[in-house]
């Protein structure tokens, strides 16, 4: 079966559409698929009912500024204050597409194997306990590298 | 199962996840009026080992039939 890894950089809603969009399909035709969260794209898998730890005062800075987990992400462009965002959003959800938050389900229903970088979690000072429990490991870069050095296709996103 | 006014990749998505639920050997009809789905799903389907009994287009909703192999 092919093999395709995806890193997930960003934590923008288009960007994360398009990530799971392809994560799902190819791990739907029974693709192995690694997901791979790291730095921005930590913001999509925050769990924003879940409590920290006492931060200190940058990670603190860092959970005010970035979204509070997959329903709350932004458009790249044209987010417009939210208006854009929110037009986007009534789009999708009129031409019945899934949720970021449906699309992680999903994705997971598939079989997406969710990984999360440490390292830029340590930075940001994010913590395990904020994280959803739809992902399956945290990782190293030489983790990824180990699954992507002998997948067909490494998208980074 | 009623896929029409699904756009893609819904409409292979939902029927893929359908037959995940299923036992072998029942059969599944989806109906579905998204162009690029026509191709998609009994391509999909088969590659998986499952079986597409029929497919039929009437003005522009496709009906597809596949039976569950495995």
């Amino acid at each position: 079966m092919p093999k395709a890894t995806i890193v997930l950089f960003s934590g923008d809603l288009d960007r994360a559409f398009a990530a799971f969009l392809i994560a799902s399909r190819a791990a739907a035709e029974g693709w192995d698929v690694v997901l791979l969260f790291t730095f921005w794209g930590l913001s999509v898998i925050r769990d924003p009912n879940k409590r920290a730890h006492k931060k200190e005062f940058a990670p603190r800075m860092f959970d005010m500024m970035m979204p509070k987990g997959a329903d709350d992400l932004r458009l790249s462009r044209m987010h417009m204050l939210g208006l854009g965002t929110s037009m986007m959003k009534k789009r999708m959800s009129a031409k019945k597409l899934l949720t970021i938050r449906e699309m992680i389900k999903e994705a997971k229903e598939f079989g997406v194997r969710f990984f999360a970088c440490t390292v830029p979690m340590e930075i940001m000072g994010i913590q395990r306990e904020e994280i959803i429990d739809e992902v399956d490991e945290f990782c190293s870069v030489g983790k990824y590298l180990e699954e992507a050095k002998d997948a067909d296709v490494n998208l980074f996103i | 199962m009623d896929c029409k006014g699904l756009i893609c990749p819904r409409p292979l998505f939902e029927t893929l996840k359908r037959l995940k639920k299923m036992d072998v050997g029942k059969t599944l009809e989806v109906t579905f009026d998204y162009p690029l789905s026509k191709e998609e799903i009994p391509e999909t389907v088969k590659k998986q080992g499952h079986e597409v009994i029929s497919m039929t287009e009437e003005n522009g909703v496709w009906r597809i039939t596949i039976r569950k192999m495995k």
